[in-house]
């Protein structure tokens, strides 16, 4: 608590945590993006998501490992995510997605607890991360300073997302992908092959976070146990943004990260990862306490 | 032979086997300790899970709240828990025999009642969530408080909290636990069955088939929501607070609040004997238990893989269970009842 003070005494430093987070924060949007799209297309609420985030942390941990520049990592993380997603639909998914959300939550955290494992016995249990090899813009007389890395990642997150925006409203695959969501019996009838649009709207989803953990490894730190702590804030976004709210997620997000980084500055790191999971609790119980005024709840 | 008969005399033979069990495989005493526990947290995942129909993942929560009320009962009676912590145990800080026992009886009385308080004072709101929403939320809740426990210093951190060793020896200690824990797993199945058998089953039957519909006809859905939930926290806090002892060390992530481990376990068990029939999670347990000691035999560095494949096959191909499969043999005609 006693950090609260230097806020008094150097409010610039409110700028500076405010700032990290808000880099940070479209990371998460990216992940949350993915999500939605799954449990808007598929109705799946994707657990595995944040071992998908960390598995592509660490496939650009390897090839970066191999010499090759960290920006080339991504491109590389995002397709090697696709196969992996892809692999993932055609083995497990694909059995879930007609059956009732307890089946899909229950069979994806299996997935999260094997994929988690399967990085701590490939890559370790140690913290990693990547140097970007970028430098640090500072302000206030160096009081503020502002990693390269992270305006880079940040830039490149929103990037990532309005191409992807751009991509489902464009494309022949984008509009199937749209079609299924709204109703997918319907679609089926039309001549779309859902089994296919599910594949790739789980593909996709595995290749965004992918590029997003590639981001994450270099402006921050993954090990093989955070992946629950992804999928939490993925849900937490959506949960706040609704379904198909593209300038709501990022604002969701944006504000998630300024709010994490907060605390984590004010009560200590320590405390970051059980305000997300309490942060959870509150909103949704908060969101359905409201609902349960006009006898709803939350669905 | 009715129903009720072959019931008790499954009974029957249950508390023979588990009685004779510790004299027949000696060495296997604090497995069998272990079992009872597993049974009653898997009897207890099935009371929300299979009879209310409101899939907890969070009930681990009251395991590791149990852990540490019982802990902080034993230690706190006679020395200072900050300094006891801090020093790992070790050390200056002796408790006597008639101290531990004492500290034991009142730490196993004190932990189920904080685990109901905590209950309580969550029920309302969080039952409030329905299907996957309550799902989500209750797995954050258990790993909120294992990342609450490990960053409180008074308690241990991350370190963990080492308990008062037990005075005697390696088989007394073992055969004590095994007794209370089954004494718990009896006195769980009985009351639960007791529970089930009236009104008060009905009602959670209810919730689970068509809670607005249970709303209308007048029943206090809530009220039972939140009995059963506290019913459940009461006995889960006791589980807690024997494994704890019997443990010897409370690790606040990967122990006491585990959602990967105890947390998820109890719903495979309660969901591989079948849900919702009430010799299922005592049978799931049972499977699911050797099953699971035979990965951490034979399978050292991997059984968490091949655990993680196990929840997945299980949940993909084996989603009615054992005694689900079963009836459905037996009687195909009403299986779908519930759609």
């Amino acid at each position: 608590m006693t950090n609260l003070l230097l806020f008094v005494e150097a409010p610039v430093l409110l700028i500076q945590v405010i700032l990290d987070g808000v880099l940070v924060g479209a990371l998460f949007a990216l992940a949350a993006y993915g999500l939605a799209l799954v449990w808007g297309v598929m109705n799946i609420i994707n657990i595995v998501q944040g071992e998908l985030v960390l598995l592509g942390g660490y496939v650009a941990l390897t090839v970066v490992g191999a010499g090759l520049s960290p920006f080339m990592a991504i491109p590389i993380a995002a397709a090697v995510l696709f196969i992996v997603g892809w692999l993932l639909y055609r083995g497990v998914i694909f059995r879930v997605v007609e059956k009732d959300l307890f089946t899909s939550v229950l069979a994806t955290f299996g997935l999260s607890i094997l994929i988690a494992q399967l990085i701590n016995q490939g890559f370790g249990a140690d913290v990693r991360s990547i140097d970007s090899g970028l430098g640090t813009w500072l302000f206030f007389d160096g009081i503020v300073s502002v990693s390269q890395a992270r305006v880079v990642a940040f830039v490149l997150a929103l990037l990532i997302g309005a191409v992807l925006v751009i991509f489902l409203r464009v494309t022949r695959l984008g509009r199937a992908i749209r079609a299924t969501a709204q109703n997918a019996r319907a679609a089926r009838a039309l001549g779309v092959d859902t089994g296919q649009v599910y594949a790739w709207t789980y593909a996709i989803n595995a290749a965004i976070c992918g590029a997003a953990g590639a981001l994450i490894v270099m402006i921050w730190v993954i090990q093989p146990f955070g992946g629950l702590l992804y999928t939490v804030r993925a849900f937490m976004i959506v949960i706040v943004a609704g379904l198909g709210n593209v300038v709501g997620v990022i604002g969701a997000a944006l504000g998630l990260g300024a709010a994490e980084t907060f605390v984590g500055f004010v009560f200590g790191t320590q405390f970051q990862a059980a305000f997300v999971f309490s942060l959870l609790v509150v909103i949704l119980v908060a969101r359905n306490v409201r609902l349960a005024r006009q006898r709803r709840y939350l669905r | 032979m009715t129903s009720r008969q072959r019931s008790l005399s499954c009974g029957f033979l249950t508390i023979a086997l588990a009685l004779a069990a510790p004299f027949v495989v000696p060495a296997l005493k604090v497995q069998l300790a272990i079992l009872c526990i597993m049974i009653v947290l898997a009897l207890t995942w099935d009371a929300l899970g299979g009879q209310m129909g409101y899939n907890s993942f969070g009930n681990v929560l009251f395991f590791g709240i149990g852990m540490y009320a019982s802990a902080l009962v034993q230690v706190g009676l006679f020395h200072d828990v900050g300094a006891y912590t801090a020093a790992s145990g070790t050390g200056t800080f002796e408790f006597s025999r008639a101290q531990y026992f004492v500290g034991l009886a009142l730490g196993l009385w004190a932990a189920p009642f904080v685990a109901v308080a905590v209950a309580s004072l969550l029920g309302a709101g969080l039952l409030g969530l329905r299907g996957h929403y309550f799902a989500i939320a209750t797995l954050g809740l258990g790993i909120a408080g294992g990342e609450f426990a490990a960053s409180w210093e008074y308690v241990g951190g991350a370190s963990g909290f080492q308990l008062p060793l037990f005075p005697g020896d390696f088989d007394d200690r073992a055969l004590s636990f095994y007794a209370l824990a089954l004494a718990l797993a009896v006195v769980t199945f009985l009351v639960l069955r007791f529970l089930y058998a009236g009104r008060f089953g009905l009602v959670l039957n209810a919730i689970r088939d068509d809670e607005d519909k249970a709303e209308a006809l007048g029943l206090y859905t809530v009220r039972h929501k939140v009995v059963a939930w506290c019913v459940v926290a009461f006995f889960v806090g006791c589980a807690g607070a024997i494994f704890g002892n019997l443990n010897g060390l409370i690790e606040p992530r990967e122990v006491a609040f585990s959602g990967a481990t105890f947390g998820v376990w109890m719903v495979l068990m309660a969901i591989l004997g079948g849900k919702g029939t009430p010799w299922g999670p005592v049978l799931g347990a049972v499977v699911f238990y050797g099953m699971k000691e035979l990965f951490w035999t034979y399978l050292f560095g991997w059984q968490r893989v091949a655990l993680g494949i196990l929840i997945v096959v299980i949940v993909l191909f084996f989603p009615a269970g054992i005694l689900g499969s079963l009836r459905a043999r037996r009687a195909p005609a009403t299986t779908e009842r519930r759609g």
